[in-house]
């Protein structure tokens, strides 16, 4: 979400075609990392890694003509920081497409950057079955890792320092495709 | 939604919250629904937190409901009874609280025979207060249950014609759902014998109908409040045989609704006295909706209550943003 200030310094890192380009390469390390589609399942964050899970399965099924299962996770109730941090007004809806035991469960979000949401995901995802392997596949890393956590497919890596911002915008939610770097 | 904030530390009553806090309780429940239907029906969102449910008045439902809620959250909970605990010894309410806190406890909630119960506890102890029900008082996680589940059937609460039938003057479901609905904007109206309805009630902006068959005619929604047995006793009804024939919602009165009307039941009933069962079990009511409804509500009470400070919120809000972690 984009928030004016008088000393914000926005560069874009990402404007659509190069997100466009970033997105279908990432489709492509997903099959060649699952071997193909016979066990994917594309889980979404909340709430833009939904919306990018949902393009991905897209360019999927478009090369490969078979259909990819995807859903969706909020993982407010598995946070670490409710005592500090205090609750999320609105949590999102979390839906997965049936058990997940057996299947290979590829996490899309948007920004990785603590990966304290991505513990927060493997956590809840294992209350949803025993996948027979997860992988993590994001549209930024911006490095500043608290967890020993990785992903295994990046579309854009940035250098970030604490402070600084990554703005994910997606038509879907934001009416355009931009990724921007504030600080 | 920032300036929804927070539900502050206890949840006593709805009549002094705000629409935006009873909207913010309801949008919280609607995600709960889905973690009661999850393989594991568990998350971790309240663990390492102490909950005593302390009930100085028999309760099935609602104890059961707020147990699950907890158990849910992964809270752990220890449930104490009037009976067999010092309370029967004569130990004070708040000596029993403080007591509990002792022992280092995050949440406590209350059932309690005395109007205005949570809320004295609520002003003498640390932890967080949920009211389950205080005397002729309040019962807030009943009403926000039934807005919740008038809302999943309609779709919305503003302009919808509610009735409470039955015993509104003794009953505190029937006082938390007043406020809340009106606060929602539906339109209230009661009905029920005089002598159960509250002195004074058509200036607080309340329909009053003497018959049910003009309740029926006028209402969406029908929300028929328990009888309790004990008001024969007392002189506020003559028989429940009697009280069946004149304001039992029977299938024959509702047949003459211009409309399908919902029917909703806090429990436990009284087949036959105050609802006829072909009704209760009917295409149109929705009680065990209510039920499945409470415990995805105490869920979002828990939560929201658990986490604490409006400006921590807003924080959290801003943490995310953007999808910056």
């Amino acid at each position: 979400m984009p928030r004016s200030s008088k000393t914000e310094d926005r560069t874009t890192l990402l404007d659509a075609r190069a997100m466009s380009r970033a997105l279908q390469r990432m489709a492509v390390e997903i099959l060649e990392l699952a071997h193909g589609t016979d066990d994917l399942v594309l889980v979404g964050i909340q709430r833009r890694g939904v919306e990018l899970a949902e393009r991905l399965a897209k360019l999927i099924e478009k090369d490969e003509g078979v259909s990819v299962p995807r859903g969706a996770l909020d993982i407010t109730l598995y946070r670490d920081d409710l005592e500090t941090v205090g609750p999320t007004p609105v949590i999102g809806e979390t839906r997965l497409p049936g058990d997940l035991t057996g299947r290979h469960a590829v996490i899309v979000d948007d920004v990785l950057y603590t990966g304290r949401t991505v513990r927060a995901a493997l956590d809840e995802l294992a209350d949803f079955g025993r996948p027979k392997r997860i992988s993590l596949c994001v549209l930024v890393d911006r490095g500043g890792r608290e967890l020993p956590i990785q992903a295994d497919i990046v579309g854009h890596v940035v250098k970030t320092v604490p402070g600084d911002r990554v703005d994910v915008q997606v038509e879907e939610i934001d009416g355009r495709d931009q990724v921007d770097l504030v600080r | 939604m920032t300036s929804q904030g927070s539900l502050g530390k206890d949840l006593t009553g709805l009549e002094h919250m705000s629409p935006e806090h009873i909207r913010l309780i309801l949008d919280t429940a609607e995600p709960f629904k889905e973690v009661s239907e999850r393989p594991i029906k568990k998350v971790p969102a309240l663990r390492g937190k102490t909950i005593v449910n302390l009930f100085f008045e028999a309760s099935t439902r609602t104890r059961i409901s707020f147990e699950f809620a907890e158990k849910r959250l992964s809270a752990d909970t220890v449930n104490v009874a009037a009976t067999g605990s010092s309370v029967s010894k004569g130990e004070t309410l708040v000596d029993t609280a403080r007591n509990l806190e002792a022992m280092r406890i995050d949440m406590v909630v209350i059932r309690h025979p005395s109007s205005g119960a949570a809320e004295f506890l609520g002003n003498r102890i640390a932890s967080n207060v949920i009211n389950a029900g205080d005397g002729q008082h309040e019962h807030p996680t009943q009403a926000l249950l039934d807005l919740l589940s008038i809302r999943d059937k309609h779709g919305k609460i503003q302009g919808l014609k509610v009735c409470l039938v039955g015993d509104v003057l003794h009953s505190r479901v029937a006082r938390s759902n007043l406020w809340g609905l009106t606060k929602l904007g539906a339109e209230v109206a009661v009905c029920g014998p005089r002598t159960l309805l509250p002195r004074g009630i058509e200036d607080l902006g309340v329909t009053v109908f003497g018959r049910v068959e003009e309740a029926i005619e006028w209402a969406d929604v029908l929300n028929v409040l328990r009888l309790q047995l004990e008001r024969m006793e007392k002189g506020f009804i003559p028989s429940l045989r009697e009280y069946y024939r004149v304001f039992g919602v029977t299938p024959e009165r509702l047949e003459r609704s211009p409309r399908p009307i919902t029917i909703m039941h806090p429990g436990p009933m009284n087949r036959g006295v105050e609802i006829d069962s072909r009704v209760a079990d009917g295409p149109h009511s929705i009680i065990l909706d209510q039920v499945t409804n409470g415990v995805a509500v105490r869920m979002a009470v828990l939560y929201l209550l658990a986490g604490g400070r409006a400006e921590l919120a807003d924080a959290a809000k801003r943490g995310t943003g953007g999808g910056s972690e």
